[in-house]
């Protein structure tokens, strides 16, 4: 039903949007919290907790009183729970789903029990198939998982028996995902196949802080806590093997509010001076107020960095500093979009041909450059229109004028004929000649002319020059 | 302060060339090159320049430097000329290059600075338009001590400037001149040439040049004024390498020309 629909009919509707990445995060921190009950959990998106609770019931005297902390712990925070506990992963996802008994709390099988008896009444969904796998076996007539069951073991007549598994095996012989095969699936919950599952870790930031008995008011100070915070976070990041590729400043004033400043780095770096002298760049436009009385720095992007020799700052001073510290020193004051490294990109249109990247960055792959294709040494931003004087529309310029002055075309070469990219540009988009031009002095232009007259795309062509050659 | 001498003074002392040639070994650290803004002269010239000083200057030749380079442009500059076509590079350079476009000339300069500062770079190129105000002759003086100091090399490329003052230790005013014919194709552009005047430099008289670049070596032509038929600029060699060219063809085109 449509949402318009269900106002029409109940106009008190409350609608709350969607949120499945928020969602998911919420799940991702349950599952964490659901650590309390076993060493590891997983994600059953997207409302699903899987836990290992091998060995652990005695701690809470026994299995129902597991279930019924769980259910406890769930409805103090508010929230619904289904709990079922089972030997293994699959049988517990179809108790807690499909459970016979939804007024009890929570759903036990035990080792001794045996799952096909227990859970032969259960519909195939409890699988956790997909709706087309369920849409086949209800054409096949197998509704309940004890019809499944029977064709796959622990029947009168084994010979049958192994006919019909065979049969089943064949028919989902192509769908490898166990999601889309129901024999597949029903191994993993009788635990004849082992079902791989992604536990969920947590992965602490490392963020170092300081909390401060003055207030700060003045800048010094504040570079002197940049400093000692920067030399914690450096020895936080040693610990770990790891090097800092993002770091997070927060500043928190008196009233209350908090300033962040953030800096990306090139390349993964362990070195307090150069964190420090970046901060240092970012720090001039802080409004201390009333004053500073925690500052905090975390790295929330961290890649490993092995222990290197420790860079002397005598040595520093001698032999220069390393790429990504200039690049790092670069990007701090002129932005990140300022420094970038030209890339060949897939396409014949010569301002598309070149794209900018990050300068540490892997170079993309790319085809090998055509060796017949005589590019000028630097590109106009915008190609510039410019008069031209020909002998015949389609002919070779012989005269042509470009910010205020006529040159005179000496030598020339040409036409490279590019055509307009269809499968990216409208169906009127004109082809483009491009003729390499040396004028009188030896000045060497790149200039093309736009279509070529009466291709039924506009008027007279025009002309551009869009590249400058050496 | 640094008891280690700057390495602009520990390279060895040659006896100083009166007249500069290309290949020479101690080439400066800090050089200027003047030129229009509607050419890509200045830049060319100051790429071929580069390659001439890395491959003098370094004991295994260029070939196997893997060293970046940095490419830094004010946005002046950039709106007159535009920016480095990578496709248009030598070959040498294509994947070698770091770009910065610097708002101001004073980010323009500072980012030549950094980069001078920096171990890992070939060298530095910059390219700042007009004369401004920013870039004095104090300015030109902390890049080129900066320079000599890390001994890392920059050319400085003004765009439709006036040569003021300056510390530049080489300064060159460049225009285009007209290039080589090409061997196959004589109504072509060929490979492109500079007239290059040396107007101020420590160790070399003044002087003129018509310079070329070749797909390996910068050359030059001592007299501005001499007629094509040099034997040997009069067979020029294909930019692009399309084909290489037998004994019996090049000798036929020496005949020729």
């Amino acid at each position: 039903m449509l949402l318009a629909d269900a106002r029409a009919l109940c106009p008190e509707l409350t609608a709350v949007p969607g949120d499945p990445a928020g969602d998911l995060a919420s799940l991702e921190k349950l599952a964490l919290w659901a650590q309390r009950w076993g060493p590891w959990s997983a994600l059953d998106p997207p409302d699903g907790l899987l836990i290992d609770v091998t060995g652990v019931a005695h701690l809470y005297g026994g299995e129902e009183a597991l279930l019924g902390d769980v259910a406890r712990a769930f409805t103090q925070r508010g929230l619904t729970a289904r709990a079922a506990l089972a030997p293994t992963a699959g049988a517990a996802w179809a108790l807690a789903h499909f459970g016979s008994h939804p007024a009890r709390p929570g759903a036990i099988l035990a080792p001794g029990d045996d799952p096909l008896r227990m859970l032969g009444d259960l519909p195939v969904a409890a699988l956790r198939l997909d709706d087309d796998v369920l849409t086949v076996l209800r054409r096949l007539g197998i509704k309940r998982l004890g019809e499944l069951a029977g064709v796959s073991g622990a029947g009168d007549d084994p010979a049958a028996e192994a006919a019909a598994r065979d049969s089943l095996r064949r028919r989902f012989r192509n769908h490898r995902s166990p999601a889309a095969n129901p024999l597949l699936r029903l191994d993993q919950l009788l635990g004849r196949v082992p079902e791989p599952l992604l536990p969920v870790i947590a992965q602490m930031m490392p963020m170092v802080q300081r909390r401060l008995m003055e207030p700060l008011r003045h800048r010094d100070l504040l570079d002197r806590v940049v400093e000692d915070l920067a030399a914690d976070m450096v020895r936080t990041l040693e610990a770990r093997g790891e090097g800092a590729r993002r770091l997070e400043l927060a500043l928190w004033r008196v009233d209350g509010e908090v300033l962040q400043r953030r800096i990306e780095l090139a390349a993964a770096t362990r070195e307090a001076s150069h964190i420090t002298r970046l901060f240092a760049a970012r720090l001039d436009d802080v409004e201390a107020g009333f004053g500073i009385e925690a500052v905090q720095l975390r790295a929330s992007w961290s890649e490993p960095l092995e222990v290197a020799q420790a860079d002397l700052d005598a040595a520093a001073e001698h032999h220069g500093t390393a790429l990504a510290a200039c690049i790092d020193r670069l990007t701090v004051r002129l932005g990140a979009k300022a420094v970038t490294r030209p890339v060949l990109r897939a396409s014949h249109i010569p301002e598309r041909a070149q794209g900018w990247q990050l300068p540490m960055e892997p170079l993309p792959p790319a085809q090998g450059a055509l060796a017949f294709h005589a590019r000028p040494l630097k590109l106009l931003d915008r190609a510039e229109p410019i008069a031209v004087l020909y002998a015949s529309p389609d002919g070779v310029p012989q005269r042509f004028r470009w910010r205020g002055s006529v040159r005179e075309v000496v030598r020339v070469e040409g036409p490279e004929r590019i055509a307009p990219e269809w499968w990216r540009e409208r169906s009127t988009t004109r082809l483009r000649d491009y003729y390499r031009v040396e004028d009188e002095a030896g000045r060497r232009y790149w200039i093309y002319r736009q279509g070529i007259a009466g291709d039924g795309r506009g008027g007279m062509p025009d002309w551009f020059l869009q590249g400058l050659c050496a | 302060m640094s008891s280690k001498p700057s390495p602009a003074r520990v390279l060895p002392a040659h006896l100083a060339e009166p007249r500069w040639r290309p290949g020479l070994p101690a080439q400066p650290f800090h050089s200027e090159i003047f030129a229009p803004a509607g050419e890509a002269s200045g830049a060319g010239l100051a790429l071929a320049l580069a390659r001439d000083a890395l491959n003098s200057s370094s004991d295994a030749g260029a070939a196997q430097d893997i060293r970046q380079l940095l490419w830094v442009q004010d946005r002046k500059a950039m709106q007159l000329g535009g920016r480095p076509c990578l496709a248009g590079l030598p070959p040498e350079w294509r994947h070698r290059v770091i770009h910065v476009a610097a708002a101001t000339p004073e980010d323009a300069l500072f980012a030549l600075e950094e980069g001078l500062k920096c171990r890992d770079l070939a060298c530095v190129i910059g390219e700042i338009a007009g004369n401004p105000r920013a870039l004095s002759f104090t300015a030109s003086r902390r890049l080129s001590l900066m320079a000599e100091r890390h001994g890392v090399r920059l050319w400085l490329v003004r765009l439709d400037a006036q040569p003021d003052l300056s510390s530049a230790r080489m300064r060159w005013q460049a225009r285009a001149a007209p290039s080589l014919p090409p061997r196959w194709n004589a109504a072509a552009p060929g490979t492109a040439r500079w007239h290059a005047e040396l107007f101020r430099a420590r160790a070399h008289a003044p002087g003129e040049w018509i310079l070329s670049d070749d797909t390996e070596t910068l050359r030059l032509r001592t007299q501005p004024n001499a007629c094509e038929s040099d034997t040997d600029f009069a067979v020029a060699p294909d930019p692009v390498r399309l084909a290489r060219p037998t004994v019996g063809r090049s000798l036929a085109a020496r005949a020729r020309a």
